[in-house]
């Protein structure tokens, strides 16, 4: 898989951390690669929305990868549960349904952006760094291209 | 069945195979079935209900299947591992739901139920009025299949439409 510059925090030019939450072990597994590849580091996964938000609870990630269509609780849910205990939490779904009505419920219930399955892993790179940039926060992009500003 | 229910599905797969088998994919034969489905490898099935009622099945070569789990795993992955079963239900979920989106957005309201690995040989037709469109795919690592069965209920719309509101 190509290897990306890496994205790390400002604040302490660590790895950026990633929840990942998806009922499916292959889409968990190709998404751990991608985060991988961009210099990240996964510190929690989930397999549907309950467990998310108590996983968000714990690891405090950068940035929730969030699938929509889970058992027990969807991630539209879970992202309105997991934003009003932390309102600087910084949520993009990720789901092979994309249709308006999803996507709007989901940016309405706070979450900051939409990828569709399958990912391509360029288009997940400029999206996190996007949201990372968006409130100006954690954001930081790799050392060679802090270097080349 | 509607061709206009179809197509979304033929690009759909085409460009979830082009990215997760990293290989062209072209249509190799397509196929009415009126009979119930014989599955073929690894299969997984999803239900839609609404204005569309119905099923996709995403069949799978056992190679085929092997060689998408193996790609992602980076590790050789037996062709009866649950890891490619597992594999064939999240590519149903990228193919069905990516084709779902654009008949969505076309104006058709429907529901999709998750993705269900098919375990048994053989699959009931989707409904005693409906036949199965069964598009086949070849690819350098093993045929896929996708086994359309689904009807637009435009009658329903009609009926509801009709009672009166209180």
């Amino acid at each position: 898989m190509k290897q990306f510059e890496a994205l790390t925090r400002k604040k302490d030019s660590e790895p950026v951390r990633y929840l990942i939450v998806d009922d499916s072990v292959f889409a968990r597994k190709s998404l751990a690669k991608m985060i991988e590849s961009f210099g990240g580091q996964v510190i929690g996964e989930a397999g549907d929305g309950c467990t998310a938000i108590t996983e968000y609870a714990r690891t405090k990630p950068d940035i929730v990868l969030m699938d929509i269509t889970m058992p027990q609780m969807e991630g539209i849910e879970a992202v309105e549960r997991i934003v009003q205990e932390h309102p600087d939490a910084r949520i993009v779904m990720v789901s092979s349904v994309g249709y308006q009505d999803n996507i709007l419920a989901a940016l309405q219930k706070g979450a900051r952006h939409f990828v569709q399955k399958p990912v391509k892993p360029d288009a997940l790179y400029e999206i996190i760094r996007y949201v990372l940039n968006d409130d100006g926060v954690t954001a930081a992009v790799g050392a060679g291209e802090e270097k080349s500003r | 069945m509607k061709m206009e229910l179809i197509q979304p599905f033929i690009g759909s797969l085409d460009a979830v195979l082009a990215e997760m088998m990293q290989t062209p994919a072209k249509i190799a034969d397509l196929t009415m079935e009126v009979d119930g489905y014989r599955r073929k490898g690894t299969a997984a099935v999803v239900t839609f209900r609404g204005q569309i009622e119905g099923r996709v099945i995403l069949d799978m070569d056992p190679s085929a299947a092997a060689h998408v789990a193996a790609c992602l795993f980076g590790k050789e992955v037996g062709p009866t591992e649950p890891l490619v079963r597992e594999t064939v239900c999240e590519l149903a979920n990228m193919v069905i739901g990516n084709a779902v989106t654009q008949l969505n957005d076309r104006g058709f309201q429907f529901k999709v139920l998750p993705p269900e690995v098919l375990t048994q040989e053989e699959c009931a037709k989707a409904g005693n009025d409906s036949e199965a469109t069964v598009l086949c795919f070849e690819t350098s690592n093993g045929r896929v299949y996708l086994n359309i069965a689904m009807k637009y209920l435009q009658r329903r719309t009609r009926e509801r439409s009709a009672v009166p509101v209180a």
